[in-house]
């Protein structure tokens, strides 16, 4: 039986079974209103009646034989309007009594009955629910642009803004605001691609610093004129000319925060990363700063973050290769050049500078072990991370 | 990177007794040395000293003549056996030894660099129960023309026994540490610098291998002249030149076992002795020497920049030492001398980056001039970069090498060459000397705190740059502003301002020691409405069933050609690298969907074949693309000059796009599957405008690479263009080899989104009068498009409509050829009272008027 022939709960049942001849009481039967036995006995038998009905459809049969119109009561009802005065108030009392309990019987039974039914439909109305149920494709979000936004979050959180710029940038924005002195190694070391012709000065950026350049120029009136500080992260496209392998890839995404304010110091900077760091891996993430070089900050570090997989206890471990720390990030105090080149003071506003590399970051928070996972567009990939991350 | 074999560097500090080669980096590391790796040699197992106790040639029927050899082994001998004391027997091919040699013998056990494990084997019908070893097959050189005979290569017999451990004679258990050197430390480009460094982080003493005596330089030596004509931002290629002249070294001398050993370790090859021993001094002081064939220069020495030949094209030639000839540039500094009085005449090497080929030593070079000079930074790197010739010189001086060190190093050089070589120097010294004197640095004592967030005491300060080799004065009385005079030591060219000395500070003191603070931005203005929107519109998509994936932006110029784009489409004006990865890949993607599919056909190789992806990114266009202008950074570039920079770039405007294939249902138990159609593009550009909050008009469109009769065009309401959706051209498809009726669509999400943010809702209330519906079919020409005729039926219905939309489109003889039912449900509501029967007919009246103007419609 399909859930659809079942009659909905609640409708009258569809009588199927003609009333049988034999219980349908014919007039000779009737009863005298004053006779108390035959009263009494045609209370009994009603309500056998009712208590033997089992179905709807029976209590149906019964209500028709015993409180119908043509039962023995209605019957014996009728008769009271033709006795005397004084007989009258014995009969209505004897009768209307008798015809009460009958008729509580009945309603008490069909609401039984109806729960019965009720109860029936329900059960022969249940369905497989394990079946597949999704009709469509399922979507999901790439995890790097996920992992960039629940970045973004952690300083937004703190007030901090997201700043964006362009991809094809400006050499001077890119390099030279930045303190990248023109015949410096570091400048040779960021493989550039550069926009055809090679002196165009425009390339596309090598990492998301020139979006920090991009944020002081815009803020720096907001700065210097009502002492707003600037706090911003940039996360990113980035780009240089790495061949695609399993730790390569030519175009990457960084996280970039920068701060400049009055009086912030390098352990500002520490505050910031050991915060970020808990946002992105707990309340237990350690971070570890050493000495380093990069040209638009003085002093520099790396940022190293205490292996959250075995702690520094496994010599064999496989996310930090066994040196208990695993390297995040670049960071330090913004140059005084690269405030300077911003119109800004050095010697009134410092700040720090810190970035990350948002495909290492998820490589060894998910351990993803080849970088092509990320970038070769397969949707598998994506769909492991679903809507968040 | 430079490599520092320990025992080395445990010569100029002492190492921290019991420390393992990791405890050395863990130290290097906290000042701002990163390890980079930690090599030792891949000999394992038992590797012993043996001597040749007899010799049997055997000639064999493949044309080989192999020795059998009994070996003395000492304790790993086998017992006395037959005609042979106890010793080990070994098969040898090599024939460059005698009896009584002293050899290495790597015993079976024992695994050779490969890795190659050595197991008694039984060849040209002797047992042979080891290997004899030459140098390649222990990994300490290229040489494999023989064996190794110990005497031969550094050892005295009388210090030799049989059996005695190899591994530890021949260095082979020593561990070299490979250090990342910053482009700011060149001086860590030696062990001397790694040594400083060593003591700087543990506090153990340094010796400075550099501290040898040199003798004042003389009138008389070598003429040496600096001639620089074009000096690089205002220097002077060249500042120092000390050349000194050795004769009569031994031709046949050969560099000691240990420095041969150091070379290998620190990645060099072993040559000769002259160039071993520049090599060792360069590679223990930072100081790249040269040595010429005294005999094939006649001075004086001449330092000029190359000249521009008359048709300025190209210049002067020079092979250098790699045997490449090169075209000099004019910009190249050049080692030149003057053969038959020509002065400065011949070209005999590109300075501080590779000598000529002309000037080389030779196996018969008795006599030699040696060179210790110091050049130009940016000169070297330029002419580097430029030849596309790193070498260990230019990236010592690219990096910066200390001036002061030529004479010692030249010193230090000719020390090595006399005791080995058996030379004599000669007592003339040319010595030019024009190196500026460093320029001290004025800083407030505070200043380290000020910007570290830390106390340091003055002391501590004035300590911490001493002990880097600066020369620190005033600054003695206790107060933070109290200025402190500080000369940098010549080899940290880096250290240049104020804030150069907070590093040194810092890094000395130590970065663990850095307390953590949250500063508190003020309070911030959260994601701007692109940013919020633009999350929106990938959840959206996501949740409607696409999946986010990330392509390459880069395009071959064919990839607009398989697009259908027409020759005169803004979509063809890509902007062009001058470097790509791939030659045929140089232009970046003008729209998303260029290389959207690219990824697309990666999910259908793998076996996909329902697939809905999008992808949100910057496409670019060159369009007023213009050369940028680098201003000076020494100040704020005024608004002019940054708005020029703004206005030469590409045009880089955000889009998202979407392919969607196969089905939007497969087939499954609730039914029949359902294919993504041109509808289903559609719809999903429209759960982009919805996100977005902008309202769009779809009109129908013919527009590469789209169907021309199946695709969708969408603007905003002041008709803006915003994107096309629909099926792909059939032709499009085939030449990408997409599955036919894929289908697709690319919005200009920047548009977009700025059209929602324009768009502020102004809400109106909610009526709760009752609804009154009017089902409507109107018999109209296949040409009217249902998008029209509704709009026509809204404007109709004016100001009680609450909704009008197609439910049923009929075609067929009812209805004649070449034309169409359109069944539009309209439902009605007024704000503040119930519709009356007269209202319903005036609103139809006035709806079926409208069509039948506007469309020729009927009512059916």
């Amino acid at each position: 039986m399909s859930p659809s022939d079942n009659p909905p709960v609640g409708a009258p049942p569809a009588s199927t079974n003609p009333v049988p001849a034999a219980a349908v009481p014919t007039a000779a039967a009737a009863i005298s209103p004053l006779d108390a036995a035959a009263v009494a006995t045609a209370v009994t038998a009603a309500l056998a009646a009712v208590t033997a009905a089992n179905s709807l459809d029976a209590l149906k049969d019964a209500r028709l034989a015993h409180a119908g119109d043509r039962s023995p009561l209605a019957l014996a009802n009728r008769a009271i309007g033709r006795l005397g005065a004084t007989d009258k108030a014995a009969a209505g009392k004897l009768v209307g009594q008798a015809r009460g309990r009958v008729n509580a019987a009945i309603a008490a039974r069909q609401v039984e009955l109806e729960a019965e039914r009720d109860a029936r439909v329900l059960i022969e109305e249940s369905v497989d629910v394990t079946l597949p149920v999704e009709r469509g494709l399922l979507g999901a979000r790439h995890p790097l642009e996920t992992m960039q936004e629940r970045m973004g979050d952690v300083f937004i959180a703190m007030g901090w803004e997201i700043a964006e710029g362009p991809e094809v940038e400006t050499e001077w924005h890119n390099f030279d605001a930045l303190n990248f002195d023109p015949d410096h190694p570091a400048r040779a070391m960021q493989d550039t691609f550069f926009v055809e012709p090679v002196d165009s000065g425009l390339l596309l950026r090598t990492h998301t610093s020139p979006v920090q350049v991009r944020a002081m120029l815009e803020r720096s009136a907001a700065l210097l004129d009502e002492g707003r500080g600037i706090y911003v992260v940039c996360p990113g496209k980035t780009f240089r000319t790495d061949e695609l392998d399993a730790t390569h890839t030519p175009v990457f995404h960084q996280i970039e925060g920068l701060a400049i304010d009055k009086g912030l110091t390098m352990a500002h900077l520490k505050g910031t990363l050991d915060h970020f760091a808990r946002a992105m891996f707990g309340p237990d993430a350690v971070t570890r700063l050493r000495p380093s070089y990069f040209p638009f900050t003085e002093p520099s570090a790396e940022m190293d973050l205490r292996c959250f997989v075995c702690g520094g206890s496994d010599p064999d471990c496989r996310t930090c290769s066994g040196t208990g720390w695993i390297e995040w990030g670049g960071c330090g105090m913004t140059h005084p050049n690269v405030i300077r080149a911003a119109g800004i003071d050095p010697d009134v506003y410092t700040g720090f500078a810190f970035g990350m590399g948002v495909e290492r970051t998820l490589m060894f928070r998910h351990g993803v072990t080849d970088m092509r996972d990320m970038v070769e567009g397969d949707v598998r990939f994506s769909q492991q991370f679903g809507m968040e991350i | 990177m430079p490599r520092v074999p320990l025992t080395w560097l445990a010569e100029s500090v002492d190492l921290v007794p019991g420390s393992s080669a990791e405890d050395v980096a863990a130290a290097l590391v906290r000042v701002g040395l990163e390890e980079e790796g930690i090599h030792g040699s891949d000999v394992t197992g038992p590797l012993v000293v043996g001597r040749v106790l007899s010799l049997a040639e055997e000639s064999h029927s493949n044309g080989k003549t192999i020795s059998y050899c009994r070996v003395d082994v000492g304790g790993h001998n086998d017992p006395a056996e037959g005609e042979y004391p106890a010793s080990r027997g070994i098969v040898c091919g090599a024939h460059n030894f005698a009896v009584g040699d002293w050899v290495v013998v790597a015993l079976p056990g024992a695994v050779l660099p490969g890795p190659f494990p050595i197991t008694a084997r039984k060849t040209y019908g002797h047992v042979s129960d080891g290997m004899i070893c030459s140098q390649r097959e222990l990994g300490l050189g290229d040489d494999h023309t023989g064996i190794i005979v110990l005497t031969r290569f550094g050892f005295d017999a009388a210090t030799l026994t049989p059996g005695q451990d190899a591994l530890a004679l021949l260095g082979l258990g020593e561990k070299t540490l490979e250090v990342n050197v910053t482009p700011d430390r060149g001086y860590c480009f030696s062990i001397r610098g790694v040594a400083r460094e060593y003591s700087h982080a543990t506090g153990q003493p340094f010796r400075d291998p550099a501290a040898l005596a040199v003798p004042a330089p003389t009138a008389s030596g070598f003429e040496v002249q600096i001639d620089d004509a074009a000096p690089i931002r205002g220097r002077v290629g060249c500042d120092r030149f000390v050349a000194r002249t050795v004769r009569g070294i031994d031709v046949a001398a050969e560099s000691p076992a240990w420095m041969k050993r150091r070379l290998t370790q620190a990645g060099m090859r072993p040559i000769s002795l002259a160039v071993d021993v520049t090599n060792y001094v360069m590679l223990e002081l930072g100081q790249p020497l040269h040595a010429y064939d005294l005999a094939k220069v006649a001075g004086p020495i001449v330092v000029r920049r190359a000249r521009a030949d008359d048709r300025a094209a190209a210049g002067e030639k020079l092979t250098t030492l790699d045997d490449v000839e090169r075209v000099l540039d004019v910009e190249d500094l050049l080692i030149t001398d003057s053969p038959d009085g020509a002065r400065a005449s011949r070209v005999l090497g590109l300075a501080g980056v590779m000598g000529g080929a002309s000037s080389e030593i030779s196996e018969t070079t008795t006599d030699l001039l040696l060179e210790g000079a110091h050049f130009d930074p940016v000169s070297i790197a330029r002419t580097a970069r430029r030849h596309k010739l790193g070498s260990e010189a230019s990236r010592r001086f690219e990096r910066g090498v200390d001036p002061a060190l030529a004479p010692h190093a030249v010193q230090r050089a000719i020390n090595l060459l006399v005791e080995f070589g058996g030379g004599q120097v000669d007592a003339e010294v040319t010595d030019l000397n024009e190196v500026a004197a460093v320029e001290p640095i004025e800083m407030p004592v505070g200043f380290p705190a000020r910007i570290v967030g830390m106390a340091f005491p003055g002391d501590e300060v004035r300590e911490a740059l001493t002990r880097i080799g600066c020369e620190v004065t005033g600054g003695e009385e206790p107060v933070g502003d109290a200025v402190l005079t500080v000369v940098p030591p010549t080899w940290r060219p880096d250290l240049g301002s104020p804030i150069d000395l907070v590093e040194e500070v810092a890094r000395l003191h130590g970065y663990q020691q850095l307390p953590s603070v949250l500063p508190v931005a003020p309070s911030g203005r959260g994601l701007t409405h692109s940013q919020r929107v633009r999350r929106s519109v990938a959840r959206a998509l996501a949740e409607h069933g696409l999946t986010e994936v990330l392509s390459y932006p880069f395009i071959a110029p064919e990839r607009l050609d398989e697009l259908m784009l027409p020759s005169d489409c803004s979509r063809r004006d890509a902007v062009r690298l001058a470097n790509p990865l791939s030659e045929a890949q140089p232009l970046l993607r003008t729209t998303v969907l260029s290389t959207l599919v690219d990824a697309v056909k990666v999910n259908l190789g793998r076996g996909a074949t329902d697939l809905a992806v999008f992808e949100i990114g910057r496409a670019y266009r060159a369009e007023g693309t213009a050369r940028a202008a680098r201003p000076a950074i020494d100040a704020r570039p005024s608004d002019a000059e940054l708005a020029a920079l703004d206005a030469a770039l590409p045009s880089q405007p955000r889009r998202v796009a979407g392919v969607l294939i196969g089905h939007r249902v497969p087939v499954g138990w609730q039914g029949a599957a359902e294919p993504f159609e041109w509808s289903d593009a559609v719809a999903a550009a429209l759960v982009v405008a919805r996100t977005v909050g902008a309202e769009v008009t779809v009109t129908g469109d013919a527009f590469g690479p789209w169907h021309p009769g199946r695709c969708a065009k969408l603007s905003l309401a002041d008709g803006e263009y915003v994107g096309h959706a629909g099926e792909l051209h059939p032709k499009v498809l085939e030449t990408l080899g997409l599955p036919k009726r894929t289908v697709a669509f690319e919005l200009r999400l920047d548009a977009l989104i700025a059209a929602g943010e324009r768009l502020l809702v102004a809400a109106e209330p909610v009526s709760g009068q009752p609804l009154a519906k009017e089902d409507l079919a109107f018999v109209v020409d296949e040409a009217v498009s249902a998008g029209a005729l509704v709009a026509t039926v809204r404007d109709a219905a004016g100001d009680l409509l609450e909704d009008a939309r197609v439910f049923d489109v009929y075609r067929g003889e009812q209805v004649g050829a070449g034309k169409k039912s359109v069944a539009i449900t309209v439902r009605l509501r007024a704000a503040d009272h119930t519709l009356s029967a007269a209202e319903l007919l005036g609103v139809r009246g006035a709806i079926v008027a409208a069509v039948g103007a506007a469309h020729g419609g009927v009512l059916r």
